[in-house]
C-alpha cells in the first residue's frame, strides 16, 4: 500500500513524524480517512478517535481537537491534545469526568457550561479510547 | 567590649550563613525548573512551527474572503498580553517586562491581560484597564488556559474592542541573557508569496473552519510564547541567585577577617592585663 508524509504535532512533542498509510480522523463534519494522494484539504478536527495505519498496523489515539491540513500530498495534524491508547491514563480521566460532571451540575454562566462540556467530552473521548484497546 | 561585638560578629555570619543556604537551594531549584521548561520549550517548537506554515497556507486559500482577523485596521486601542512571574527574586525579570510595557504605552489607548501573579499585581495598581483577572498563575497555566485566552482574544479582536493584540513577553536568549520582547498576536500577519493552498478543499464553511483555528493558532503561539517566559523565568532566577550566593560568600569572608581581628585584639588585651598585674605585684 502506498503511504505518504504525516506530521503529528501537539504542543508537548511530536508523537508521530514519518511515513504512513491510512489516517481516520474526526472533523467538525464527521470521520473522514485520509490515503495517500489526497487533494489539498483543511478542516478542523472535532474531540475524537484518530486511528494512524504504519506497515499494517492500526493504532488508535484520543484527540482533543485541532486541525489538519494536506498540501502536496504532506499531511499535517495540529492537534491540542493526543495521546495513543496506550498511554491514556485511565485513572485521570475517569476523576476529570467525574469533576467536570460536578462542574456541569453546578454551573449557572453559559461559559461555565460551555468550559465543563469541553471538558466532559474530552474526558469521555479518552475513556472510550482506552476502553476500546482492552 | 570586645566580647560583645566577637559575639555580635558571630550572630552575623551564622544569619548570613543561612540566607546563603537558601539563596543556594533556590538557584539549585532554578537549575532543574530550567531544564524542565527548556525541555517544553523545545517539544512545542515543532508544533509552533507547524502551525505557523498551516495557518499562512489557509489565509492565501481562503484569500476571497478575507477574514477579519488578517485584516489591518487603524489602530486605536491595543490590548497587551504581558507574561510575568509568579514571584520575585528573579533580579530584574519582572521589572525590566514592565519598564518595556510601560515605555510602549504611555501615550496610547491600551488594556491589558496580565498573566502571572506580578503581572496581575503591578497592572492592577497601577489601575490599568484588565480585559480579565483569570489567569493570575503562570506556573499552573496549560494550554487549556492558552485556549480560553485565545478565544477570549479573539472575540474582543472581532468586536472591535481593540484593533491589535501584542504579547509582551521574555525571550529567552541563553542562560545568562533574557531580554523582554513584544511580539505582534492579531491581526495575523500572512507571509508572502504562498499561495499553494489556494483551490484546496475545505471541509464545511470556509469562514466557520477560520473562526475555529485562528484561536487555535492563538492560543498555540500563546502556549510556546509562556513556555519561553518561563524559561526565561528560572534562567533569571538562577543568576540572581548566583550572584546572591557570590555576595554571601563575600560578606561572610570580611565578617570573618574581622572576627578574626577583634579574637586577636581580645586575646591581646587580656594578656597585657595579666602582665600589667603581675608587674604590679
Amino acid at each position: 500500500m502506498s503511504s505518504f508524509r504525516l506530521q503529528i504535532v501537539t504542543p508537548d512533542g511530536s508523537p508521530f513524524d514519518g511515513q504512513a498509510e491510512a489516517l481516520r480522523l474526526r472533523t467538525s463534519e464527521g470521520y473522514v480517512s485520509i490515503r495517500a494522494g489526497h487533494v489539498d484539504y483543511i478542516a478542523a478536527l472535532d474531540v475524537g478517535m484518530v486511528s494512524v495505519t504504519k506497515d499494517g498496523t492500526t493504532r488508535d489515539a484520543a484527540c482533543g481537537g485541532g486541525f489538519i491540513s494536506v498540501e502536496n500530498g504532506e499531511v499535517r495534524l495540529v492537534a491540542t491534545t493526543f495521546e495513543y491508547a496506550d498511554e491514556i491514563d485511565i485513572e485521570r480521566a475517569e476523576s476529570a469526568k467525574k469533576r467536570a460532571e460536578e462542574r456541569l451540575a453546578q454551573a449557572q454562566e453559559e461559559r461555565d457550561i460551555a468550559l465543563a462540556k469541553a471538558k466532559l467530552s474530552r474526558a469521555l473521548n479518552r475513556i472510550d479510547v482506552a476502553e476500546k484497546q482492552a | 567590649m570586645s566580647g560583645a561585638s566577637m559575639k555580635q560578629i558571630k550572630t552575623r555570619i551564622k544569619s548570613v550563613e543561612s540566607t546563603r543556604q537558601i539563596t543556594k537551594a533556590m538557584e539549585l531549584v532554578a537549575t532543574s525548573k530550567l531544564r524542565k521548561a527548556k525541555q517544553r520549550v523545545e517539544n512545542a517548537r515543532p508544533y509552533h512551527e507547524v502551525l505557523l506554515e498551516a495557518i499562512s497556507g489557509l489565509q492565501a486559500g481562503a484569500a476571497e474572503s478575507p477574514t477579519v482577523f488578517a485584516q489591518e485596521r487603524e489602530v486605536k486601542k491595543t490590548c497587551y498580553v504581558v507574561i510575568a512571574g509568579d514571584r520575585g527574586l528573579a533580579g530584574g525579570y519582572n521589572a525590566n517586562l514592565f519598564r518595556m510595557v510601560k515605555r510602549m504605552t504611555d501615550g496610547t489607548d491600551f488594556c491589558v491581560l496580565p498573566i502571572g501573579k506580578k503581572s496581575l499585581e503591578h497592572f492592577s495598581h497601577l489601575g490599568c484597564e484588565l480585559v480579565s483577572t483569570y489567569f493570575g498563575v503562570t506556573g499552573t497555566v496549560g494550554i487549556g488556559d492558552c485556549m480560553q485566552m485565545a478565544k477570549l482574544l479573539c472575540e474582543g479582536f472581532a468586536e472591535e474592542n481593540y484593533d491589535r493584540v501584542v504579547v509582551a513577553y521574555t525571550k529567552f536568549q541563553s542562560m545568562l541573557s533574557q531580554v523582554p520582547v513584544c511580539d505582534p498576536l492579531l491581526p495575523i500577519t500572512l507571509r508572502e508569496n504562498e499561495t499553494h493552498y489556494s483551490g484546496a478543499l475545505v471541509e464545511g464553511e470556509a469562514e466557520e473552519l477560520i473562526a475555529k483555528i485562528v484561536p487555535q493558532y492563538v492560543s498555540g503561539i500563546l502556549y510556546s510564547t509562556l513556555c519561553e517566559a518561563a524559561a526565561s523565568e528560572h534562567g533569571a532566577r538562577r543568576t540572581a541567585m548566583n550572584a546572591a550566593n557570590k555576595n554571601a560568600g563575600e560578606i561572610i569572608d570580611t565578617l570573618q577577617l574581622r572576627y578574626n581581628r577583634a579574637r586577636q585584639a581580645a586575646i591581646t588585651q587580656e594578656i597585657t592585663e595579666i602582665v600589667s598585674g603581675a608587674e604590679a605585684l
